[in-house]
């Protein structure tokens, strides 16, 4: 899938004029179909820029990175978590859309669990934003299934032959978080510390927390 | 439906491809048709499975041939002139014959309509479960050309019921007609070795989330 031709791209500003760049085929039919609906009243392009805002701005994977240190230090937190991982994740005001019905996967030194979406692009918004390209194109979405290894090995995941490994196809309206496992040497740090630490990444699954270089 | 997003065990893609320090988008116009799903999704002519099967109708080679949100640029116009949002014609030429049926979310609706807590979950009363952990089941062997969310890979094999998440709308149903229809939806454990044979890791699993009625006892 071309979804990945736009890896390693940088910001297009593709608003009008930018670059002086002439507009492509979609940037002209977007702004063209933006326009109806705007003049039929169907949209409100204020409702946009909120709706573009909330996204790009104030929610994202420090989110999810709250929720994991906490269930790190405060071993209540992370029982409740577990049992019921939506109320838990709300305690932090971390709610709403494509976080409805949330389950959270405790990784440990004998399972390994990665989430996927191999149907379309289903993914934790309110404790991670929105997906990664990646994790959206077809590479990743074909493999994880079918080669869960190989496919954490290209994110640097190499796990002995007798951790299990559990992928979670998200084929439902069950949104998967992953409790990635405390990394040694992190005894003495803060909670907010501790979430520093944790990446994106390892919260859906394709990789590991790292303790700080000393 | 069969169709090109059903893509669990294919080969052919390459590597992954992840692109350190991502931005949320690439380009303005992928805000704009990200938002505009959005905007025009909080109207409530569609449901979020009728908005999946539209982006699902788009031929195989197109699909595989066009970014992520043009896969729901794709879906919105078919979505738009399905529910009579917008004539075909007016779509066709970008030009307003008359003003839309509804009125337009207002930015300050925007956070109440993402904070809504219950999509899809149903109260557990409205359905008696069939299965339970530990369950040995066996999915359907089913090719609809409806709207599902039992993938092929998925199809007649034998797993076991990890566990039960509770009564959700049925989405292959919710898709096809709106209604909406109690199942329990439970986790179901499939080994690698099941799903794709003995090349597959011993110690791989799956699990898919199935909907009880693409289940039976196995």
């Amino acid at each position: 899938m071309s979804d990945h031709h736009h890896g390693h791209e940088h910001e297009h500003d593709d608003r009008p004029g930018a670059h002086g760049a002439p507009l492509t085929d979609v940037q002209l039919r977007v702004r063209a179909l933006e326009s109806l609906l705007v003049d039929k009243g169907l949209v409100d392009p204020k409702a946009l820029d909120t709706l573009i805002d909330t996204y790009e701005t104030k929610v994202g994977p420090r989110n999810g990175a709250r929720v994991v240190a906490k269930a790190w230090v405060d071993p209540a937190f992370k029982q409740r978590l577990l049992a019921d991982s939506t109320a838990a994740i709300a305690e932090l005001g971390y709610i709403g859309r494509q976080g409805e019905d949330m389950v959270v996967l405790e990784n440990t030194p004998k399972v390994h669990n990665v989430v996927v979406c191999t149907l379309c692009s289903c993914y934790p918004w309110p404790v991670l934003g929105l997906p990664p390209v990646w994790y959206k194109s077809g590479p990743y979405r074909a493999r994880t299934v079918i080669d869960p290894r190989g496919v954490l090995r290209e994110f640097g995941v190499d796990l002995p032959d007798d951790v299990e490994v559990r992928v979670w196809d998200s084929t439902a309206e069950l949104r998967y978080l992953v409790l990635p496992e405390r990394p040694r040497g992190t005894g003495g740090m803060s909670e907010e510390q501790l979430a520093e630490l944790v990446t994106r990444d390892a919260m859906i699954g394709v990789a590991q927390v790292k303790a700080p270089a000393r | 439906m069969n169709g090109m997003h059903d893509l669990g065990g294919m080969h052919g893609f390459g590597p992954v491809d992840p692109e350190p320090n991502e931005p949320v988008f690439h380009h303005e116009w992928e805000r704009r048709a990200f938002a505009l799903n959005l905007a025009t999704g909080f109207l409530g002519r569609w449901n979020i499975d009728m908005g999946r099967y539209a982006r699902e109708h788009m031929p195989p080679a197109a699909y595989l041939a066009t970014t992520y949100y043009e896969h729901w640029l794709y879906g919105l116009e078919r979505l738009l002139v399905e529910t009579g949002l917008v004539a075909a014609t007016e779509l066709e030429t970008m030009r307003r014959l008359g003003p839309g049926p509804v009125k337009a979310l207002g930015p300050a609706d925007v956070p109440k309509a993402l904070r809504n807590r219950r999509a899809a979950r149903m109260e557990d009363r409205l359905a008696a479960p069939r299965f339970k952990a530990g369950d040995r089941v066996r999915t359907k062997n089913l090719h609809p050309t409806g709207h599902t969310r039992l993938p092929r890979y998925a199809r007649d094999k034998v797993g076991v019921i990890d566990r039960d998440h509770g009564v959700f709308i049925f989405a292959d149903a919710h898709a096809a007609t709106g209604e909406k229809v109690p199942q329990h939806c439970y986790a179901v454990r499939f080994e690698g070795r099941e799903l794709w044979g003995p090349d597959a890791g011993p110690r791989d699993a799956v699990f898919v989330d199935c909907f009880e009625p693409y289940l039976e006892p196995a």
